[in-house]
């Protein structure tokens, strides 16, 4: 880069490391966990809770920040069938909105999840809110209705009795919304101006509860979205709804597909690495190791480093070239929500609420930190204004240095 | 004064420029009424609901009333225009809270658009609950209903502690008139049992509880959903058919349990990919557009009449009372009700499950019995 073009970015850069990043949809800018110049505090206590905002009804969603704003999605009446997308001031944790609708879609689901368990999503001026209802609701900033969409009223068939947690991701003009079931299964690409479908594409028949990830190619080419099915992985283009490739060796249902340094990360075969393919060559299989296999929480890529946590909340860090296993680490489990990472640690929060900061060594983990919110916490954390963002149904916390 | 002539025409035409007059409101409703599956009518929805965002305190009654004959995505992009406009209101201290009650209390408006201005009143007027709900026991609103049978309950177990029973037996006894979800419903049962009182839940929710049954039928590989068996073509209940396992007829069943739940496989047999048929009638006073209600974990499909209603291929994916909603509409007299209940293969502990429950319904919940509670047996004779 010449020096008189870093000259100019300079500014950006400036306002990135003082201001720091969006954290617009589930699992980040780049849907894979990581911030990306935000650094939350290492040293974690109940001191580093910076305000906490009550909740009513029902969340399992992660909540997002755009700007100053962090969105966040419940929902209220016995049924859970009051669907709300809710807005809080980032500095301050005050509620600055509250919007809310009426489920068109059925609103059954397991109990330990909730309607409002997919992550909302924003292309900077505007929120995406989907819920288990298949409910899609587009917002401004400001709360004032864009659009909205019913998929299952549209489509009767495009449910889940145990419910839907898959979130949407935005790339380009095109929200994704996944709604794969044992029935009507399908995926579809909303235009983000009108809702209306650009595409919509059927998708293996089996309930599915995992999210789309966005693989950006090393130069030149498309970005492709990943969908993830119990029969692999579809590289899709995010316009047109069309293959690029498909990975056909199967893969789990709950943790999803995670991209590093163009790699991909499949939970399948345990956790499988997986060299894109293209349209006139099919992806490589770069290696699987069954001692990898993530439980709820989606894999993660982070400082040349694969991380995955089993069952038993056992952190497993290895070498994202070969698989092999660099360290373990024991923490307090059990985890639902996906490990996210800043600053050389990784942030795990568990599902009695208990959040557990780790660095990352060379040859070990250490844990620095942890702070105990108490409280059920299913929904992935998020990271801005160099501070985390936890939820769980009652509370919204922020997390930041003292 | 010059200056002040000059700031009045200012703001006169400033205001006329950015208030939306009442006839507008009506326009910008009527366009929003337009939509439609599929994103039809979205473009002109969306234009029609930011402008009528940018309304006043006046139009969020003809909103409410708007909500009157609106289709469910119509009514959502209503509430979005009027949270907006609401939340709004609520900061320039100017909500129609007399006009929202006034709402809040005609039983005739929608009941969802009853909900959200009660909602909306009790962000400035908490009290307004104490004042409203105490009155809505038998409110057509499942909401503010439910909210009504809720405080009685809190009551009468407040009684009970206190030790008047028969007073808590009383508010007990009012508060299962309105009570329609199951939560509450087991809440008042329990105790209005413990003392002394009988209950007939079947009776209270409108479950079918008597029903010929035959099968099994092959669903092997899953493939007995999409094969058209003889009932399907026509029920006749005297007929020997040819089953999975050999020649099956019609047989007479029943269950007893308090919400209805026939369980075919530890009442009949734990088949495995297997289909059954269950037939019940109805009989209605008039016609009716009533709801079916059906709990299953297993693949099914339902016709009344005849008419194929819906179908779904979901196996073992939990099982709860009302698990689906199915519009009907059910003619005077005899509306005959056939249940295809399909079970897979899987070997799994969790999924042996084989059992279903049905009610009928209105859309607020309440059951409704078959005008001859014998109905089902009438199908036999």
């Amino acid at each position: 880069m010449k020096y008189e073009t870093f000259k100019l970015l300079l500014p950006f850069v400036a306002l990135g490391l003082c201001c720091g990043a969006d954290w617009p949809q589930f699992r980040g800018p780049l849907t894979n966990n990581v911030a990306t110049t935000d650094t939350p505090p290492t040293q974690v206590d109940q001191e580093s809770i910076a305000w906490t905002a009550d909740l009513e009804g029902r969340g399992a969603s992660g909540p997002i920040i755009v700007g100053d704003k962090v969105f966040l999605t419940n929902t209220t009446g016995f049924r859970q069938d009051q669907l709300h997308v809710l807005c809080f001031d980032a500095k301050t944790g005050k509620q600055l909105w509250d919007r809310q609708f009426w489920a068109t879609g059925r609103t059954q689901c397991h109990n330990k999840m909730c309607v409002a368990t997919p992550t909302p999503a924003s292309d900077g001026k505007r929120v995406f809110a989907t819920f288990s209802s298949n409910d899609v609701v587009c917002l401004d900033l400001d709360g004032n209705l864009l659009w909205l969409r019913g998929l299952s009223h549209d489509y009767p068939n495009a449910s889940n009795s145990l419910g839907m947690a898959s979130s949407p991701i935005v790339v380009g003009e095109t929200l994704i919304v996944p709604v794969e079931n044992d029935d009507d299964s399908f995926t579809t690409g909303l235009d983000v101006k009108t809702g209306i479908a650009r595409w919509r594409i059927k998708r293996p028949r089996v309930a599915n509860w995992t999210s789309p990830a966005i693989l950006k190619p090393a130069q030149g080419d498309e970005t492709l979205v990943l969908l993830q099915s119990s029969e692999g992985v579809d590289a899709i283009y995010p316009e047109t709804g069309e293959t690029a490739w498909q990975y056909e060796q199967g893969a789990g249902r709950i943790p999803s597909t995670t991209v590093g340094d163009n790699t991909l990360y499949i939970p399948s075969n345990g956790l499988t690495a997986l060299a894109p393919g293209s349209s006139s060559e099919p992806p490589k299989v770069l290696w699987q190791e069954q001692r990898l296999s993530p439980s709820t929480a989606s894999p993660l890529v982070y400082q040349k480093k694969v991380f995955t946590v089993n069952r038993a909340g056992v952190l497993s860090c290895a070498n994202p070239k070969d698989g092999e296993l660099i360290w373990r680490l024991r923490l307090k489990g059990p985890f639902s929500a996906t490990p996210i990472a800043a600053g050389n640690h990784l942030y795990l929060v568990n599902e009695k609420g208990l959040l557990q900061v780790v660095q990352i060594g060379e040859e070990e983990g250490k844990q620095t930190g942890e702070v105990d919110l108490k409280e059920t916490i299913l929904a992935t954390p998020a990271i801005a204004d160099n501070a985390l963002f936890l939820r769980s149904d009652q509370h919204l916390w922020k997390v930041s240095s003292k | 004064m010059q200056q002040s002539r000059l700031l009045f025409c200012f703001l006169f035409v400033v205001g006329a420029l950015t208030t939306v007059h009442a006839d507008e409101v009506e326009q910008q409703i009527a366009k929003i009424k337009q939509v439609q599956k599929e994103g039809q009518g979205n473009q002109a929805a969306s234009q029609a609901v930011q402008q009528l965002s940018q309304a006043d305190a006046g139009a969020l009654i003809p909103i409410l009333k708007g909500f009157e004959n609106a289709n469910p995505l119509a009514l959502n992009w209503l509430c979005g225009a009027f949270e907006s406009v609401a939340a709004k209101s609520i900061q320039q201290k100017n909500l129609p809270k007399d006009k929202l009650e006034k709402f809040i209390l005609d039983q005739s408006n929608n009941p969802r658009a009853r909900r959200l201005a009660y909602e909306t009143l009790i962000k400035v007027d908490p009290d307004a609950s104490d004042r409203l709900i105490p009155g809505m026991i038998n409110d057509p609103s499942v909401t503010l209903r439910r909210d009504a049978v809720q405080r009685l309950i809190d009551q009468a177990k407040e009684l009970e502690e206190a030790d008047k029973k028969s007073e808590a037996k009383q508010i007990y006894q009012q508060a299962l008139t309105g009570a329609t979800d199951a939560d509450q419903v087991k809440a008042i049962v329990k105790p209005l049992r413990e003392l002394g009182e009988k209950i007939d839940l079947q009776k209270h929710f409108g479950f079918l509880s008597d029903w010929m049954i035959v099968g099994p039928f092959d669903n092997s590989g899953k493939k007995g959903y999409d094969t058209v068996y003889p009932p399907e073509q026509q029920i006749d209940f005297s007929a020997g058919l040819e089953g999975k396992e050999g020649k099956v007829k019609w047989k007479s069943v029943n269950t007893e349990d308090d919400y209805g739940i026939f369980d075919i496989a530890k009442s009949i047999s734990p088949y495995k990919g297997a289909v059954m048929y269950c037939a019940a009638d109805f009989y209605s006073p008039g016609e009716q557009q009533l709801e079916i209600r059906l709990g299953t974990p297993n693949a099914w499909k339902i016709w009344v009449n005849g008419k194929l209603l819906f179908a779904r291929n979901e196996y073992h994916r939990g099982m709860i009372m009302d698990q689906y909603s199915v519009p009907v509409t059910f003619q005077p007299g005899k509306n005959v009700i056939l249940l295809k209940l399909c079970q897979n293969e899987q070997t799994e502990n969790w999924a042996q499950r084989y059992q279903f429950q049905l009610r009928i319904a209105r859309p607020s919940g309440t059951g409704v019995l078959s005008e001859k509670p014998e109905a089902t047996t009438q199908l036999s004779k």
